[in-house]
């Protein structure tokens, strides 16, 4: 699983490597780090956040390890949603219920509603939301993304999907 | 000498007809002797030996030409080597465009068009009688207006496979969209402005539906990405329901809305409002057209250009008969 580990470091020669051993010898995968010394706290110490891909079972074991070694963690979370995307819908948004709407989402499991800006111009003219889905990925985001065109289809809503070329 | 007919002589016709006066002399540098000797429109026609100039001046005039015989008796009354074919544009039957084109190639005559709905109903047929019979069918004026796509993709992406073409196919579309992100006025007052200016019909639908940018869609999905695609699989949503609020909404995301036609190679045919970055090269403004072509050996190359237009048009039309007749 993706997770990511905030931990702060003293501003000192080698304190890095003394993370990444332990993450390297329990067969965890290191995605990035982040070193912000921008962000050093009152106490001089650094902050650096790593994404790593680690067995489930070995992430306690990391933690305990990295505590042993004298590591301060500030904080440590799986990513449980790493696709994401947004859609514009224009229709009768509120008035063919938005939380089903919403709930269709997120009741599977594998995809929420994690952000949705709502404009009403006029009470009976059609509204428009920007909704923001994640989900467990780019293929669970496909699916969610289908899920709610179909029940946009049958609530009459317009949905206008972005580009996938936006990369560019 | 390169005898050409132009069937179909209202503004584009008219357009090419000024065109190959204008450039007379570039244009016998290039593809040698030419002369139009038949023109034909929906009620009347003339040939023989005429002077291009007074038949434009005529048809200005009595809204007709000369003579009475209908453009399909042109076949067996002149002799031409190249059929200009302008006429309006049905993309569900493709007349009367496709029986002009088809009575030209069986005769052995290229044939040079303006017309999607020939080819959006007819795409395979055309091209194997043009293969068949030895003749070239040029196409470039019924996508993209002056931006080049057909040749483009063709010619200097020759050795390419096409992954994937969307943008704008339809200025109107684009006019609309664009000034309703701008100016936040809505659909039904953008419309009138629109037909004031002559961007959009009196009957607007064709434009809005989305059902231009699908037929061009079908064109560019047959003759680039190789698929055997027909109007009915498109999946077209227009934009009449789009609302000038939705442009706020979309740009708290960094976002615009635009009519994207889509066709990929696994056959994914759709032309629907999108929204699209305002940092993508796509989100034109005006009547312009924009592509982005992808494919596997030049990766993404975008095209932005006018869609139509008198000479516009008739600028695809020359490039289509030049690169047939060139020496």
């Amino acid at each position: 699983m993706i997770v990511t580990l905030v931990v702060e470091l003293e501003d000192k020669p080698g304190q890095l490597l003394r993370v990444i051993e332990p993450i390297s010898q329990l067969g965890g995968n290191i995605i990035s780090i982040v070193h912000d010394r921008n962000k050093i706290t009152p106490l001089n110490r650094v902050p650096v956040e790593f994404t790593l891909d680690i067995a489930p079972k070995r992430l306690e074991e990391l933690i305990e390890r990295l505590k042993q070694n004298g590591i301060y963690i500030r904080s440590y979370n799986e990513i449980r949603l790493s696709a994401s995307t947004s859609l514009l819908l224009i229709g009768h948004i509120i008035h063919t219920d938005l939380s089903d709407t919403i709930n269709r989402i997120d009741s599977t499991g594998f995809a929420e509603v994690v952000e949705i800006s709502i404009n009403m111009p006029n009470l009976n003219k059609p509204s428009t939301a920007i909704i923001t889905i994640s989900a467990k990925s780019e293929r669970h985001l496909k699916e969610a993304i289908k899920i709610l065109k179909d029940i946009c289809k049958d609530k009459k809503i317009l949905v206008i999907e972005p580009l996938n070329d936006d990369l560019i | 000498m390169i005898r050409m007919a132009i069937f179909g002589f209202g503004t584009v016709g008219k357009g090419v007809a000024e065109v190959l006066l204008k450039k007379e002399r570039l244009l016998k540098n290039l593809i040698g002797d030419f002369k139009v000797v038949a023109i034909a429109d929906s009620k009347s026609s003339l040939y023989g030996d005429f002077d291009l100039r007074e038949a434009i001046e005529y048809k200005i005039k009595h809204g007709r030409l000369p003579r009475d015989e209908r453009a399909r008796d042109l076949f067996d009354i002149e002799s031409f080597d190249l059929l200009i074919e302008a006429t309006p544009t049905n993309v569900f039957d493709g007349e009367p465009g496709l029986g002009y084109i088809r009575e030209a190639l069986k005769r052995g005559i290229n044939v040079v068009t303006s017309n999607k709905g020939p080819l959006v109903v007819a795409f395979k047929e055309l091209n194997d009688l043009a293969e068949k019979k030895g003749v070239h069918l040029g196409y470039e004026a019924t996508v993209g207006g002056a931006m080049p796509v057909i040749k483009l993709v063709k010619k200097d992406l020759a050795g390419n496979q096409i992954i994937k073409i969307l943008g704008i196919l339809n200025g109107t579309c684009n006019y609309i969209l664009s000034r309703m992100e701008s100016e936040k006025i809505g659909y039904d007052q953008i419309i009138l402005e629109a037909q004031q200016l002559g961007i959009a019909e009196a009957d607007p639908s064709y434009d809005v539906e989305g059902i231009d940018a699908a037929a061009k869609l079908v064109i560019i999905a047959n003759s680039l990405l190789g698929l055997d695609a027909k109007f009915e699989d498109v999946r077209i949503t227009g934009i009449k329901n789009i609302t000038p609020e939705a442009f706020d909404v979309a740009l708290k995301k960094g976002y615009t809305i635009r009519l994207i036609a889509e066709a990929d190679e696994d056959g994914k045919l759709e032309v629907a409002p999108r929204l699209v970055k305002l940092t993508n090269p796509l989100a034109v403004y005006g009547t312009l057209n924009a592509l982005l072509i992808k494919a596997d050996l030049a990766k993404e190359l975008f095209v932005i250009g006018r869609g139509a237009g008198k000479y516009e048009t008739a600028s695809a039309i020359i490039s289509d008969i030049i690169d047939i007749y060139a020496r």
